[in-house]
């Protein structure tokens, strides 16, 4: 069964003369590392305030359609029944800690929902391990970088083990380096616990290495769903403003002028410059 | 121009910010000032419109020391557009928001419109022309911000992290204009991650890292140097990163321009014929 199924999802914000979201029906099956990406205002944001119930429940306003998130109908649920299930990472890690440790900010939803101490140790341990912020656990989060903040608000959603963790541009305020470092995190969590990663972004150069279901939106509708590689070298998805990553890009410029690399379009520069060394590496 | 020498910078009794930094920035230039998290760079730039004032050493605007001059009269100049454009936002509509400083430095009511409904356009804002700033969408909201700065049509405009929150065309429409502004002779200062953007416009590049810098040059040298980058927290721009891995083909290693890109690769080609 599908962790996430939408069917012909509308939603219109409070006050707006037309809706987000048009008629949107997806599937993400459990494992899955989903990125949806499209140009602004295209409705990414408000699909993955769905997920969680945070629309309607919280933003009010008209939704349409039916959705099912962990077998969960979100409509007839609490947001803070979904925390349990789903997990959500926003751009500014700020705005979401507060506490005066960073392991009582991971503690945090854990208290809320009542869990025993001993478990509430072990969940909290495993979280700021999986995270890499063990060591400095006992640190106000408004001291350390940005990109631990965000560290921080990752093992938070993380110690509640949700099935899917739902990020909007988790890594925009941060450093390239440390940005990387995050999706890494992510994408090993996903590897190796199989959480069901559904990711927003507009920088695909860092990011599509990582997917293996890509969602491109477009004034509320999802225009194109499925293969990365597939729908990265669709002249489409350029048209519509998406940015195709550097590698991909330059691969789809030299198949243009003959010179043939094999069939697999490339998403990073690990895969491209692979595939240049087999082509030109033997004279 | 912008010169500062030797400045240094302590937020109330914290670390210094920044350790004796000095940096020439001649009219008519673009530098994207780049490195990680904390390392100084948007507390260099905010002394280039005497929002700081230096706590050593000094800042000369076009000559005039910044500690001489008020930030008002400074800001006719020295356009700022902040990272977050929460910092920057008040006004009840987005025709409000960008009239505001124009009102302020006294332009005539024809001169706002005209400059209000240029900007507009220029930023693909005008259908948000009489809506509230804060019910736009963070890349929205920041467009507003830039578009109030560039109505003003200062001569040296300061970007911090412009490109958040953006989307490749708007990416694109702020690339296409910071080119324009260079014709005209305008100075841009941007702070930035975005790697890709900045191999894009190929601007002169300053590294910094713990209030310091340590790197000043073309983007194209200081992009292609992994040892650099990484002590600055910054990866290679995606074109970089192919050519350093086809060392083994003696390829060059300084390449972030994806046409010079398929040049030399197609000139490979030919040869292996």
């Amino acid at each position: 069964m599908a962790i996430i199924e939408t069917k012909n999802l509308t939603y219109t914000y409070p006050g707006a003369t037309k809706p987000s979201i048009v008629d949107v029906s997806i599937k993400v099956e459990k494992g899955e590392f989903v990125l949806i990406t499209g140009p602004s205002g295209c409705g990414k944001t408000t699909l993955c305030r769905t997920f969680n119930g945070l629309v309607p429940h919280f933003y009010q306003g008209e939704l349409k359609g039916e959705i099912s998130v962990a077998g969960i109908d979100t409509l007839k649920h609490h947001t803070y029944e979904m925390a349990k299930h789903v997990g959500l990472v926003f751009q500014n890690p700020e705005n979401q800690l507060f506490a005066l440790s960073i392991e009582k900010d991971v503690a945090f939803g854990l208290e809320n929902v009542g869990v025993p101490r001993e478990e509430m140790r072990r969940k909290v341990d495993w979280a700021l391990n999986q995270t890499g912020i063990y060591d400095i656990r006992e640190r106000s989060p408004h001291e350390i970088s940005g990109g631990q903040q965000q560290r921080v608000a990752i093992a938070s959603v993380l110690a509640m083990e949700p099935e899917v963790i739902v990020l909007d541009e988790p890594t925009s305020f941060l450093d390239p380096l440390s940005a990387e470092k995050i999706f890494e995190v992510i994408y090993k969590l996903n590897q190796e616990q199989g959480i069901t990663v559904i990711l927003v972004e507009h920088r695909l150069d860092l990011t599509a290495k990582y997917t293996n279901h890509l969602i491109v939106m477009d004034r509320g509708i999802v225009r194109l769903e499925g293969d990365p590689r597939q729908i990265l070298s669709n002249e489409e998805t350029r048209l519509i403003g998406v940015g195709i990553p550097k590698a991909t890009l330059l691969y789809q410029m030299l198949k243009k002028e003959g010179l043939n690399l094999g069939d697999k379009t490339p998403l990073s520069s690990e895969e491209l410059a692979g595939q240049l060394l087999e082509a030109l590496g033997h004279p | 121009m912008i010169e500062a020498k030797e400045i240094s910078f302590s937020y109330l009794n914290k670390v210094e910010a920044l350790k004796g930094v000095s940096i020439t920035i001649k009219d008519g230039e673009f530098v994207a000032i780049m490195g990680q998290n904390g390392a100084g760079k948007s507390t260099l730039v905010k002394h280039f419109n005497g929002l700081l004032k230096p706590s050593k050493g000094k800042v000369l605007v076009d000559g005039v020391e910044t500690t001489k001059s008020s930030v008002a009269a400074l800001a006719r100049n020295v356009g700022f557009v902040f990272q977050n454009p929460d910092h920057q936002l008040f006004s009840e509509t987005v025709e409000e928001e960008i009239a505001f400083a124009l009102k302020n430095f006294g332009f005539t009511p024809e001169v706002i419109e005209q400059r209000v409904t240029w900007a507009l356009n220029l930023l693909s804002l005008t259908q948000y022309r009489k809506t509230s700033p804060f019910l736009l969408s963070g890349g929205e909201r920041k467009r507003v911000a830039l578009a109030s700065v560039l109505a003003w049509d200062p001569k040296t405009l300061v970007l911090d992290e412009p490109t958040i929150g953006q989307d490749h065309e708007q990416k694109e429409i702020l690339r296409q204009f910071i080119m324009q502004m260079q014709t005209q002779k305008k100075t841009v200062v941007t702070v930035t991650h975005d790697v890709e953007f900045v191999a894009e416009c190929n601007p002169r590049v300053v590294l910094m890292k713990d209030g310091k810098i340590v790197a000043d040059g073309e983007g194209k040298e200081i992009l292609t140097d992994p040892t650099l980058l990484e002590l600055s927290s910054i990866v290679l721009p995606q074109i970089a990163q192919v050519f350093n891995k086809l060392a083994p083909l003696g390829f060059p290693k300084d390449i972030i321009d994806i046409y010079e890109a398929k040049q030399i690769i197609l000139k490979a080609k030919e040869k292996t014929r």
